[in-house]
């Protein structure tokens, strides 16, 4: 239990069900106990996910606060939780942005129990992604995470908020499917090879799978993961997704769930299947390249603020898969930065246009102007979350992209050049936005009488900036967390390649289901 | 010395604090704040530069910023002769454009003023961090800081359209030679596994002559960004909508000349490269040349004065670009106390008039405004490069150096750019403060400006008549301090005394020559320029277009850029192919299903046949594996 005493984890994953069952027996109709009830568990929750930064061990790769129950014996799953210095801050981002998410849920006016209930199952669910090291307690999150989410954007979101919450669901489903196969993959293959049921992440890693068989099972766990990036060209759910979706459901979603297709190919597609890293990286850098310079420029001619922030995910995210094929320490460490400053610049920014959308009911950028004028306060804050976001030096945006991409330019000069386009289009399209909102003289009449931030919003927004100029000043206490855990990860993927090679395909590889179905039924 | 650098960096720092997180308490006396910020940090480099002068060096690490395996970088400070100057250049400079901004910026808004102050103090954190910098990271932390401070000062008025464009235009512009910078640090770390200046610069024997060419020139393309050079200048014009103070300060004095800070601090990698020097000196001369013919017909006072400033710097890279690194450099210092001083009497000129900028409305202000005017002639006169003015001593030593160096061609376009350099300026003068007033009302109107705005420029035009003599100063004056540290490319054949005084009188006579050709056209209408513009109708087309550059750039890259995304990314490639392959899975599943819908009979009978067939051919595949 990483020397705490108690198991923190199950603690961090499951309070905010504690605050659920107490959302149950509140009435629908008092929305204020309702918030307050749902704010207060998520603050808790967060205080709760501290003592991991704090206690958290430094200069080791191991999984630390780990905990191991048998779960399900027959199939040889346990519930085994445990983090690392990687999946450390995307805890502590996802409890973080949940925390300010609920705050900034205060104007959901409809089915509001429901809401929050939603959300905090949600945060649960995330946080067991983030947590699990056994392959069906994640797959169970990790589907289990898709509900609250569709919900969020099936009744709470915009007017064609039911295509986009199809559109979100099916997208993922298509990619979990695959990946559920790949795992069963490896479970069967592990139970043939090492003759042990168990989907222990540890376990499964070191039964190297047949080079035969590794590309098609590496390109089933990528695509799901893909998917969830999202990388060009399966990134069209998001911008839909986004539009939809209410505020707070915009910024988990941007801010933690992409992650976890980036957090996939980091804790599996990459290190289980090595040689088809390898193998493959080409044209998933291409593809990264592509996410980059594409999101980048579409973003440039979006007309609604939220569909463009939404595109520019695409490009960020772009950067972080391009730092984390390119496998060497800065750019990996600068890829895992860059996860957690899009959390919190992207985050940023999804809380800004949701305030401005409470208040005119339009994200259309030609609705606007002269903003700066009527909300300073607001466009202060925009303003830092605008430079975060574009990657100006001294905030948190900068050190993860530049890291990224200095990594990348050591194996890779190519792609990193042309990632590093990323630079200049950002700060086109970001700037040019802004421009066209906040400067110029007020012209639309509706604009002229809004209120600029009220002290919720103000809070909100201060405790996301906080954070982006700590990071950006002082990132050491988060690299040195992470550091050892790349440094794994890297040896993982590159380390294991000389020894796979030599692996060969031959006779108990090559299995067949029919067995396997055979074989189990004795076990039972 | 750690805690005086602390100090010269951080005091601004918390002067842009103060005012920017209490704008609404300090509002109309933020200067009482902003200025002392400034002034202290003054005083201190002036400590610091006298005991550089004493031999004293300083290079420390504050604390380590990004460790991350052999990637580290730290915050930490180096003081040379460099960057001595660079500091005490820029806080002397800053202070007295402090002073002038409180009589300049009087009519703001109260929370717009403190707003300002915050602006120019964290800009000139950002420049300090920029000079003081020991790696090459810290120093694009600068790099990038002053350009965002440049951005929010140039869109400070933002509600004008032209200033919220010119904001925008100059940050990204100024990222697209970032891109180069950037990808020159990323090679400078893969080749050497260093960013720190100390390390680098020791190392920098082991680069092959191509990758140190391709190093500095992918640095130089981001200082053709930020000093306004080809064919990356196309900002600085614009920039010239931010309040008038801003354009002397970071737009003339300072921030502009960070690209040829740059070079001389890199000049280790420089001299490596003997290509790339070459395409530093040349691309120098040609912006040089091409700013000051552009200057020639323009008549708004400020963009005259931008022109200027990027013809000057053009001079600045040659100085670098040649191996004089000390008099780019020199250059560099006394164009801060001349250009600074323009750009002032400019603003002190607007604010008699208005805001009003059109050089055909003025005439015969030197009546109304002497103290403007005359300090303004000081200005043109050590541009121009008469002696014994400031202009004179570092521009000689500039194109002094090209021509001992070889560089026969580009000499001559710098001693022609002296040439129209001084008929320009001196056309300006001549149309702004002599002559009959053209618009009477306006003149009627106008008036000396306060003394809190008089006295910096008297100042700076003290400043600018003197600080050229520091050339003679022992010890080969500032040229010989600043070679303590910067050393020339290729040991200059001894100063061939015979020579020296020919190119000397050379330019000289060249300054001259603009002065009076400028008094005829301007003061006799000998010969009368509105029928040499009528005459030389496609020239004169041509340059008061600007040569259709930014026209150019719109037509063959913005616009495609732009339209491309919109039509072929965005509503092709996204909405039809991409989208339109989804929705058609979707609908294919729906086909498959309802055909599959006839099959579900409801017969027993069916079922069981196809349970049979549907087990004989798992059956098979199970075999067949």
């Amino acid at each position: 239990m990483g020397g705490l005493g108690f198991p923190i984890l199950t603690v961090v994953t499951f309070f905010p069900l504690v605050g659920v069952l107490i959302l149950l027996f509140v009435d629908k109709g008092s929305k204020r106990v309702l918030r307050w009830t749902a704010f207060v568990t998520t603050v808790v929750e967060f205080l709760l996910s501290l003592p991991l930064y704090f206690k958290f061990q430094l200069g080791t790769h191991h999984f630390q606060f780990v905990e191991k129950i048998s779960w399900i014996k027959i199939l040889g799953s346990y519930y085994h939780l445990g983090i690392d210095g990687i999946t450390l801050f995307l805890v502590l981002l996802t409890t973080f942005l949940t925390m300010l998410s609920i705050l900034a849920s205060w104007t959901i006016d409809k089915h509001v129990k429901e809401y929050m209930i939603s959300f905090l199952l949600l945060e649960t669910t995330m946080v067991g992604v983030f947590c699990s090291l056994d392959l069906l307690l994640f797959y169970l999150f990790w589907e289990a995470m898709l509900v609250p989410m569709y919900l969020l954007i099936g009744v709470w979101g915009g007017p064609r908020r039911v295509y986009a919450a199809i559109k979100f669901f099916l997208y993922t489903m298509a990619g979990s499917v695959l990946m559920l196969v790949s795992i069963i993959y490896l479970y069967y293959h592990h139970y043939k090879v090492a003759g042990d049921l168990t989907f222990n992440l540890a376990s499964l890693l070191s039964t190297p799978v047949a080079a035969s068989v590794a590309p098609w099972l590496f390109l089933a766990f990528a695509l799901a993961f893909a998917i969830k990036v999202p990388m060009w060209p399966f990134h069209t759910w998001l911008p839909d997704a986004h539009v939809e979706a209410p505020t707070a459901g915009s910024v988990i979603l941007a801010g933690v769930l992409l992650k976890m297709g980036t957090y996939g190919f980091l804790r599996f597609c990459m290190p289980f299947f090595p040689t088809a890293t390898l193998h493959f990286s080409y044209l998933f850098l291409t593809l990264a390249v592509i996410s980059i310079i594409y999101g980048a420029l579409v973003a440039m001619v979006q007309d609604d603020v939220k569909k463009l922030v939404a595109y520019s995910s695409v490009s960020h995210l772009g950067t972080v898969m391009l730092g984390l094929f390119a496998l060497n320490l800065q750019s990996v460490s600068g890829g895992v930065l860059q996860m957690i400053n899009h959390g919190l610049s992207t985050g940023a920014l999804f809380l800004l246009v949701g305030m401005i959308y409470d208040r005119r009911h339009t994200r259309l950028i030609k609705e606007f102007g002269g903003i700066a004028k009527v909300m300073p306060i607001f466009a202060t804050f925009f303003m830092i979350a605008t430079f975060s976001s574009i990657g100006l030096p001294g905030l948190n945006g900068f050190i993860g992209e530049f890291l990224s991409l200095v990594g990348a330019f050591k194996t890779y000069p190519v792609f990193a050049v042309l990632g590093t386009t990323a630079t200049v289009l950002s700060a086109a399209y970001m700037l040019w936005m802004y421009k066209r909102v906040f400067f110029h003289e007020v012209t639309v009449e509706a604009n002229k009488e809004l209120k600029d931030l009220s002290f919720r919003e103000f809070m909100i927004m201060l405790m996301v900036v906080i954070p982006m100029f700590w990071i950006g000043l002082y990132p050491k206490p988060v690299l040195e967390r992470m550091e050892p855990s790349v440094l794994n990860f890297i040896s993982q993927v590159k380390g294991r390649v000389s020894a796979q090679k030599e692996f060969s395909p031959q006779g108990k590889e090559r299995v067949s289901m029919a067995a396997f179905i055979v074989e189990n039924k004795e076990l039972r | 010395m750690m805690v005086l650098i602390l100090a010269v960096v951080l005091i601004p720092l918390l002067g842009a604090t103060i005012n920017g997180l209490f704008c609404w308490f300090t509002k109309r006396k933020a200067h009482i704040i902003a200025v002392p910020a400034i002034a202290i940090p003054a005083i201190v480099s002036l400590i610091l530069l006298a005991r550089v002068l004493q031999g004293e060096r300083f290079d420390q690490v504050l604390y380590w910023w990004i460790p991350l395996g052999d990637f580290r970088v730290p915050i930490g400070f180096l003081l040379d002769e460099l960057s001595a100057i660079m500091i005490t250049t820029v806080t002397f400079v800053a202070t007295w454009i402090h002073v002038y901004s409180i009589g300049y910026m009087d009519h703001e808004t109260p929370r717009g003023y403190a707003k300002y102050f915050c602006y120019l103090n964290l800009f000139v954190f950002f420049m300090l961090t920029l000079c003081l910098a020991n790696n090459f990271l810290l120093m694009f932390v600068g790099w990038e800081g002053v350009g965002l401070c440049s951005y929010l000062l140039i869109g400070y008025w933002y509600e004008k359209a032209s200033a919220a464009n010119a904001g925008m235009k100059a940050f990204v512009v100024n990222r697209i030679g970032d891109f180069g910078f950037m990808i020159g640090l990323f090679l400078i770390y893969k080749h050497l596994g260093t960013l720190l200046f100390s390390q680098a610069f020791a190392s920098a024997e082991q680069l092959s002559v191509g990758v140190a060419t391709l190093i500095t020139l992918l640095l130089f393309t981001g200082a053709t960004g930020k000093s306004a050079q080809i064919p990356l200048y196309v900002w600085l014009p614009d920039a010239m909508e931010g309040p008038t103070p801003v354009s002397s300060l970071i737009h003339a004095a300072t921030m502009v000349t960070a690209g040829v800070y740059m070079v001389a601090r890199t000049h280790a990698l420089f001299n490596m490269a003997p290509l790339s020097m070459e395409v530093v000196a040349s691309i120098g001369a040609a912006t040089a040349l091409m700013a000051a013919t552009m200057a020639l017909v323009n008549n708004d006072l400020k963009r005259i004065l931008a022109y200027s400033t990027v013809s000057q710097l053009g001079y600045m890279f040659v100085g670098v670009g040649v191996g004089v690194y000390a008099a780019g450099i020199f250059h560099l210092f006394t164009h801060a106390f001349f250009k600074g001083l323009m750009f002032l009497t400019a603003g002190s000129v607007m604010h008699a008039l208005h805001g009003e900028l059109n050089l055909q409305k003025m005439g015969g202000l030197i009546k109304k405004m002497p103290i403007t005017g005359w300090t303004f002639v000081v200005g043109a006169l050590a541009i121009a490069g008469i002696p014994p003015l400031a202009g004179f001593w570092s521009k000689d030593e500039i194109l002094a150096g090209a021509f001992m160096g070889g560089h026969r061609i580009i000499w001559a376009v710098g001693t022609f750019t002296a040439f129209l350099t001084a008929f320009y300026m001196f056309r300006l003068i001549f149309l702004t403060f002599f002559g009959e007033p053209r618009e009477k009302h306006l003149y009627d109107h106008a008036h000396e400006s306060p003394p809190v705005m008089t006295i910096p420029l008297i100042v700076l035009a003290v400043g600018s008549a003197v600080v050229g003599l520091l050339a003679l100063a022992p010890h080969g004056g500032i040229v010989g301090f600043l070679n303590r540290t910067l050393g020339e490319a290729h040991e200059a054949a001894g100063h061939e005394g015979g020579l020296t005084y020919i190119l000397m009188v050379i330019s000289v006579a060249m300054g001259v020559a603009g002065v009076v050709l400028a008094y005829f056209m301007y003061m006799k209408r000998m010969p009368d320029p509105v029928a040499m513009a009528r005459n030389f109708r496609p020239v004169y087309t041509l340059l008061y277009n600007k040569y259709y550059v930014d026209e150019i750039y719109f037509a063959f890259i913005v616009n495609p850029v732009v339209g491309g995304s919109r039509y072929a990314l965005w509503k092709f490639v996204d909405v039809i192919i991409i989208d339109g392959a989804v929705n058609g899975v979707g609908r294919l599943c729906r086909l498959v299903g309802g055909g599959l819908r006839y099959i579900q009979t409801g017969f027993i009978p069916d079922y069981a046949w196809m349970i049979l067939v549907g087990a004989v051919v798992i059956y098979w595949i199970g075999r067949l594996f």
